[in-house]
């Protein structure tokens, strides 16, 4: 096991926050490179950090972290779609356990780390309720050792807090509407219409990063 | 990519969510792997998934929740695939989620013959909805029918050509129950597609009545 020797924020604790905490004012290390951020840092970048951490050092005191802030959400996240707390605790679990092994997955330009872990968790879910494999879109042909473009993490995460916001910013009852479709007791129809969030963005900004991608590989 | 005729946003967020039945996950995630667009719009889905999983309460887990994931982790450390994204030999045809229901490729397809030279292999996912291949020679029409439920059609190789317009590989067309056609497979080259429908179809004209049984849809 490697343990990361990152120094400097390896021992804080980390106070689980709701909504945009802008923390930390300096240069930050994402995904291996410096970046500046108008001197500040969004929460999603800190997780980012340690999903990386985890992913690059196979660093446990950051998965400890990622798993105290991620596994309760997880719980909960299972509990709303139907399981009891018991099998919720047991799957939240193997969803954490599904975050240490595949870390290696994880790539920040693609998608945030609550939206990865969304993932594990969407796929556990289907796993045990509907006892049935998944089939899932092939992968497209970059490998771990192609390094994601650091305009594209830090659009995306930009992005995914826009979204976060917009949803946050939802009257509670379009907010309600679309956390019942997520947790699969609401038929879907026209939720994105009716509630407008901006997921054109997040669309497309991948849709370039696929672009980019392809002409790359001609 | 040229692909012209898409997934909806229904269909791409019920995926995102997980609540679709396996025939139609598996015509969604081939579709996707044709399809940038959707793809791209797949991912906008799923970040709001992550969007919602902020949002959500916590409940907190048992006490020994931690010790009993670090000794998983512990134990299974070793097995680690690190490259698990090095995808098998392709098929050309048939994308990966499609490949891996026919044991890999094309030429491993059990096709069964439904007449006119059509052929179909059926698909072995979960009951609520049903998948099979078709094999629908150049310039072939599949008989005029209708649906009870909802059809998807994913076209692989080929195209076909009905009233509503020109399907080409990548392209998906989502008939719901009212739609009647008659499909047409071009005459430039036999056509395969991935067929995946909730209810039986319903075929007008007697001779179509006697192969429904056969094409058992």
């Amino acid at each position: 096991m490697l343990m990361s020797t990152t120094p400097s924020t390896e021992c804080d604790p980390k106070p689980v926050v709701s909504g945009m905490e802008m923390r930390d004012s300096s240069v930050r290390d994402v995904g291996g490179l410096k970046i500046l951020s108008n001197g500040t840092q969004s929460q999603i970048a800190e997780w980012v950090d340690e999903l990386v951490r985890v992913r690059d050092q196979r660093d446990e005191a950051a998965f400890i972290r990622v798993f105290q802030h991620f596994g309760p959400r997880v719980k909960a996240f299972l509990m709303r779609t139907g399981m009891d707390a018991a099998l919720a605790e047991e799957c939240a679990q193997e969803v954490l356990v599904t975050v240490w092994n595949k870390a290696h997955l994880y790539d920040a330009s693609r998608a945030s780390p609550s939206t990865w872990i969304f993932t594990i968790a969407r796929n556990k879910k289907i796993d045990v309720l509907r006892k049935q494999k998944r089939p899932e879109p092939e992968d497209l042909p970059w490998g771990p050792e192609a390094e994601p473009d650091q305009a594209d993490v830090l659009g995306l995460q930009q992005e995914s807090e826009q979204l976060g916001r917009a949803l946050r910013d939802l009257p509670e009852k379009q907010r309600e509407l679309i956390e019942k479709a997520y947790f699969g007791d609401l038929s879907h129809s026209e939720i994105a219409e009716q509630t407008g969030l901006p997921l054109g963005t997040i669309k497309s900004r991948i849709r370039l990063a696929l672009d980019r991608l392809r002409h790359s590989l001609k | 990519m040229t692909v012209k005729h898409h997934l909806t946003d229904d269909l791409l967020m019920a995926y995102s969510v997980g609540d679709l039945p396996e025939a139609v996950n598996l015509i969604v995630a081939t579709h996707i792997s044709l399809c940038d667009e959707c793809r791209a719009a797949l991912e906008a889905y799923e970040a709001l998934g992550g969007a919602v999983l902020d949002t959500c309460d916590s409940v907190a887990l048992s006490e020994t929740s931690l010790t009993s994931v670090l000794d998983m982790i512990h134990t299974q450390d070793n097995a680690i695939v690190v490259n698990d994204r090095s995808a098998p030999a392709k098929d050309s045809v048939l994308p990966t989620p499609l490949a891996d229901y026919v044991d890999g490729g094309l030429e491993n397809v059990k096709w069964r013959s439904v007449g006119m030279g059509v052929k179909q292999a059926v698909l072995n996912t979960s009951s609520e909805a049903s998948a099979r291949l078709l094999y629908i020679p150049a310039g072939t029409a599949i008989p005029d029918h209708g649906h009870k439920g909802m059809e998807l059609t994913l076209v692989l190789q080929g195209a076909f050509q009905d009233e509503d317009g020109y399907f080409g590989r990548g392209d998906i067309e989502i008939a719901s129950e009212d739609v009647h056609h008659t499909p047409v497979a071009d005459i430039s080259e036999d056509c395969i597609c991935l067929a995946v429908t909730d209810a039986p179809l319903k075929f007008k004209g007697l001779v179509p009545r006697i192969a429904q049984p056969f094409l058992g849809i």
